[in-house]
C-alpha cells in the first residue's frame, strides 16, 4: 500500500499517481457479465458498423470504473471520494486476443489526473481533481472530474 | 413540437416524472465480479475478511457500483423505452455520468433505486440532429438513507 496522502501534501497543479490499463475484447465481455450491460455495441463487429462506430467500442461505464480506482488509489484508505463525473467523448477500441489470456500488441489506455483546486469546507479538505482516460495516441477520450476529502496532517 | 425538433411534446411530458423504481440486493460476489473486472485488487471490494475488520465491516462496491446488473445510473432498457416510444431515436450511445457518493455502499445492503429524466436537450453534432437526456437516479438504502445520487447523459440520434 502506498503511504496516506494528505491535504498538505498537494497543490494547484499536483499529479495524480497515473494508472495503465489495457482494454481487451476479453476484458469486454468480462464486464459485460459483471455490470450487466448486454449492448451488443461492445461486442457485435456489424451491430457496431450499422450503429456508425465502425467496430466494438469500449464501455463507457468502463472507462469510468478505471477513473474511479485511478481515484481511490490515490486518496488511500483515509481519504473519501465525494464526486466523480467523466464524459464518454471519444471511442476506444479494445485489443484483440492473441490467446486466451494474452492480448495483441496495440494500445496502452492511461488514467490521469492533475490536481485544479482546494480548499476547506466546514470540517473538510477538499481537493478538486482534473481527470482523464488517455489512449495510446495521447488523446483524452474520457474527460472528467473528481472530488474528494483528503485528511490533514495538522489541525488549526 | 417546434419543426424537425427531437423532442417531442409526450417527451417534454416525461421531464420531472418518476419513470422507473426498482429495488435490489448488492451482492457480495457481484461486488467480487465487478472490481475483477476493472482489474481492481483492492482488498476492500475484493476480500471479506479484509473488509469486515474495517470501519466498513463489509465488503463495499467500488465507486459507482450499487448491485447486479448495474441499473445504477445507467440508462436502462426500460427508460430507452419510454424514450423510444415518446419519439426519441433509436441509435443510442452513452454520453458519460456524474457520480455524488454520499455514504458507502456495501455487500448485502438493499438499496432502492429511483429514475427521472432530468433534463432534455438537443443539438447538431457530428452523428446529425442529437438528443441528450438525462437521468438522474437516486438511490436509498435500507435504512433509509440517500447514499448516492447520479446523473447519466444518454446520447440519441
Amino acid at each position: 500500500m502506498a503511504k496516506q496522502v494528505c491535504y498538505e501534501d498537494v497543490e494547484v497543479g499536483s499529479e495524480v499517481t497515473p494508472l495503465a490499463k489495457i482494454a481487451t475484447t476479453r476484458m469486454l465481455v468480462q464486464w459485460a457479465g459483471a455490470s450487466g450491460d448486454f449492448n451488443p455495441l461492445h461486442y457485435d463487429e456489424d451491430f457496431a458498423k450499422a450503429m456508425g462506430v465502425g467496430a466494438p467500442i469500449v464501455h463507457g461505464a468502463l472507462k469510468r470504473a478505471w477513473l474511479g480506482q485511478l481515484m481511490t488509489d490515490w486518496i488511500g484508505e483515509e481519504g473519501k471520494l465525494k464526486k466523480l463525473s467523466c464524459q464518454y467523448r471519444g471511442m476506444d477500441y479494445p485489443r484483440k486476443m492473441k490467446t486466451m489470456e494474452e492480448p495483441r500488441d496495440g494500445e496502452t489506455w492511461w488514467c490521469k489526473g492533475k490536481v485544479a483546486k482546494k480548499y476547506e469546507e466546514r470540517d473538510e479538505h477538499l481537493v478538486e481533481c482534473e481527470i482523464w482516460v488517455e489512449n495510446g495516441k495521447g488523446e483524452r477520450t474520457t474527460p472528467g472530474s473528481a472530488l474528494v476529502a483528503l485528511p490533514a496532517r495538522k489541525r488549526k | 413540437m417546434t419543426n424537425g425538433s427531437l423532442i417531442t411534446d409526450e417527451l417534454r411530458k416525461l421531464i420531472g416524472v418518476t419513470l422507473d423504481t426498482i429495488v435490489f440486493k448488492v451482492e457480495e460476489g457481484a461486488i467480487q465480479r465487478y472490481a475483477q473486472a476493472i482489474g481492481d485488487p483492492n482488498p476492500l471490494y475484493n476480500d471479506p475478511d479484509f473488509a469486515r475488520k474495517t470501519k466498513y465491516g463489509r465488503l463495499i462496491a467500488p465507486p459507482g457500483f450499487t448491485g447486479w446488473p448495474a441499473k445504477a445510473g445507467r440508462p436502462t432498457e426500460k427508460l430507452f423505452a419510454f424514450l423510444v416510444r415518446a419519439g426519441a431515436p433509436q441509435r443510442i450511445l452513452d454520453g458519460g455520468i456524474d457520480f455524488e457518493f454520499i455514504e458507502p455502499i456495501g455487500a448485502g445492503d438493499v438499496l432502492t433505486a429511483t429514475t427521472k429524466i432530468a433534463k432534455v436537450a438537443e443539438r447538431e453534432t457530428r452523428l446529425g440532429k442529437t438528443m441528450f437526456t438525462t437521468a438522474e437516479v437516486n438511490f436509498v438504502n435500507q435504512k433509509g438513507n440517500l447514499v448516492l445520487k447520479s446523473w447519466a447523459t444518454i446520447i440519441q440520434f
